[in-house]
């Protein structure tokens, strides 16, 4: 994939990209998209659990970090292998975080 | 490996750019315009008086309190925003009306008052610098939430490049000393280059702090986590965080005001005389009434220093310290460096200059892309492909297009008559029309041909808007030169001023652009053996 891409930039490559070609880079920006928003949103939720603040100030702290989690998945998701890792890669940490920060925060609303 | 990993950043680069350029030009473009909002405000309103008018504060906000008594003696809340620098220009009332019995919200409104009468003032309904800077992030024609998506959408796009940029960019330093002219491609990456790496500490503060103004709406389910989902526990949030329950819910008796002058004098003493920028009662006329009087922004910090008074017993009940907790401090000066409030006016060009660059930046990214597919093409010996054709068009007709919407935004302000309705709508309807007006020309011009016309039309259009202007009000040069020697208030001199500095750029552009398609074609009949000649001497080189 990594390869499929860098030959996007041939004129040949892109015109003749093959249609598993393009679907692998939809499937890579779905990932990015959908899979790294889940991930920093995930993220940010256990980290306004843990964070030792105030619990408004936590929630602020994570979100306000929230997007450069989420910068950081996208490049990730464009950086890997196949498409396939890059969506597992993001939405596992994200259903790990959801599940650490329900055990943590049992009696809060979620 | 690590080539890979470049490449693949390239190509994340090249679409994140790409895919929402244009909608990142427009927010570049009207929020750079933005820096100077309350300038073009009041170019934008020739009826007011060439200077401000100047009034000690607690005879401003004596005369605020006159309306408001008058207008909604029964209120949740009054506000009164003080003229005290180039952001507030007027005397501001603004009121929130008591809930209904079903527990609505109550009906709000706001007004700018003559410091003179304290009468409603009355000059041409315009949009103004506001309306400019208001479309950076709600767009126009669409509901707000739909154009917040969009905007936060496109910013994460712009995030993303940014990044992906840094990344790819191997020679951050000696590229910022490069500059190879008319060299086709090669110029435009240099361009590219220069205007992103000059201004990137910009790029990435305007990017990210853009974010963190809709937060609350993007990272919602950050905040239902913790807080739990709906509009209600939102506020708890906010109350929790803005310390906003420290004020009292009404107490449903009357009670008489206290007189607000000692407080005023309270808070001058403290910050120095003109230093208050608000008055905002809570609860006016009830038993549980509070009084917050404000200071002038000077710093990032947004909440800079407020007073609370018992709006009954006129006690200072609270100082607030400017700075409440790290987490709020990077919030304010994140949101506070965004809206630059606090610049004088050096910083203010600055960041105007700077927005500029960011709006050129995403230019020549725009244009660079053409211009590679193009050359990779004739390299190849294959034909221009549709995708191509309509990049081009969009760039022609947004990058020299949107100039001229903005420009016949300015001239429908002179040229439409004051007593017309709507008129506010229609200034903004000109500039959409016009823009729409230059993406068609666009479309169906040669494309050379296409910029060389548009950007003279451009130069045409800014040389206008002075001379419209001294045809239609008494605002032009000729008085307001004179004006800006005599006082040194340069504002409305300096309107028209630009607008001619706008004209002139666009000029040399349309004609530095004539002049080497011209040579290109003397040099050969077919363009495209130009083209093939300019990447010669580029592989020679």
């Amino acid at each position: 994939m990594a390869r499929q891409m860098r030959d996007s930039g041939n004129v040949k490559a892109s015109r003749g990209g093959t249609s598993a070609y393009r679907l692998a880079v939809l499937s890579r920006i779905g990932a990015a998209a959908f899979s790294g928003y889940a991930f920093a949103a995930a993220l940010s939720i256990l980290l306004s659990r843990v964070l030792p603040m105030p619990k408004a100030e936590a929630v602020l702290t994570a979100t306000m970090l929230s997007f450069a989690v989420y910068a950081g998945a996208i490049l990730w998701a464009f950086a890997v292998r196949t498409a396939t890792l890059a969506w597992v890669g993001l939405a596992v940490p994200a259903a790990a975080c959801a599940v650490v920060s329900w055990l943590l925060g049992a009696g809060a609303v979620l | 490996m690590k080539q890979a990993f470049r490449q693949s950043m390239a190509w994340l680069h090249t679409w994140c750019g790409l895919v929402v350029g244009w909608v990142l030009f427009f927010m570049f473009l009207t929020g750079t315009a933005g820096y100077f909002d309350t300038e073009i405000d009041r170019w934008m309103q020739p009826e007011r008086p060439l200077s401000a008018r100047e009034a000690p504060a607690a005879e401003a906000v004596s005369l605020a309190l006159r309306r408001l008594q008058q207008q909604a003696p029964q209120a949740e809340r009054w506000f009164v925003g003080l003229p005290w620098d180039r952001n507030e220009l007027d005397l501001r009332v603004f009121w929130r009306e008591l809930p209904d019995a079903a527990g609505k919200r109550g009906r709000s409104r706001s007004e700018q008052l003559d410091l003179a009468t304290g009468e409603p003032l009355v000059r041409r309904d315009t949009g103004g610098g506001q309306l400019l800077y208001r479309m950076h992030y709600v767009l126009h024609y669409m509901p707000t939430l739909v154009a917040y998506w969009i905007v936060g959408i496109c910013t994460m796009f712009m995030l993303a490049a940014i990044v992906t940029g840094v990344i790819i960019h191997k020679k951050i330093f000696r590229d910022f000393f490069t500059f190879r002219s008319a060299k086709g491609q090669r110029s435009w990456l240099d361009a590219h280059n220069i205007l992103s790496v000059t201004a990137l500490p910009f790029h990435l503060m305007i990017t990210y702090s853009g974010l963190i103004f809709f937060m609350y709406l993007y990272m919602a389910p950050v905040i239902s986590a913790t807080y739990g989902a709906g509009e209600e526990n939102r506020r708890v949030f906010f109350d929790e965080l803005f310390e906003r329950s420290d004020l009292p819910d009404r107490a449903g008796s009357a009670a008489p005001m206290a007189v607000l002058a000692p407080m005023l004098a309270d808070a001058e003493r403290r910050w120095g005389r003109g230093e208050v920028r608000f008055v905002d009662i809570r609860n006016p006329g009830d038993a549980n009434a509070r009084v917050i009087v404000g200071r002038p922004q000077d710093s990032p910090l947004r909440a800079s220093g407020q007073l609370v008074f018992d709006g009954v017993s006129g006690a200072l009940l609270k100082a607030g310290d400017a700075v409440l907790s790290v987490p709020k401090a990077v919030r304010d000066v994140l949101l506070g460096l965004h809206e630059g409030l606090f610049a004088g006016p050096v910083l203010r060009w600055l960041y105007f200059l700077s927005g500029l660059a960011g709006t050129a930046m995403i230019g020549a990214g725009l244009v660079l892309w053409t211009a590679k597919r193009r050359s990779r093409r004739e390299a190849a010996g294959c034909a221009a492909q549709a995708g191509l054709a309509v990049v081009d068009r969009l760039n022609v007709g947004t990058i020299a297009g949107l100039p001229i919407g903005i420009a016949a935004y300015f001239l429908a302000n002179r040229l439409i008559p004051v007593a017309v309705d709507g008129r506010a709508a229609w200034e903004a309807h000109a500039m959409f029309i016009v823009w729409s007006t230059a993406l068609l020309w666009a479309a169906m011009r040669p494309l050379g041909r296409a910029w060389i016309e548009l950007l003279a039309v451009a130069a045409a259009v800014y040389g206008l808007i002075p001379a419209v202007n001294a045809i239609m009000t008494d605002r032009h040069l000729a008085v307001t030169l004179p004006y800006a020697a005599r006082s040194g208030d340069w504002v409305l001199a300096g309107f028209d001023l630009a607008m001619i500095g706008f004209a002139m750029v666009f000029a040399v552009a349309a004609w530095r652009l004539r002049r080497r398609m011209l040579a290109s074609a003397v040099l050969s009949p077919h363009a495209s053996r130009g083209l093939a000649a300019e990447r010669t001497a580029e592989a020679a080189e």
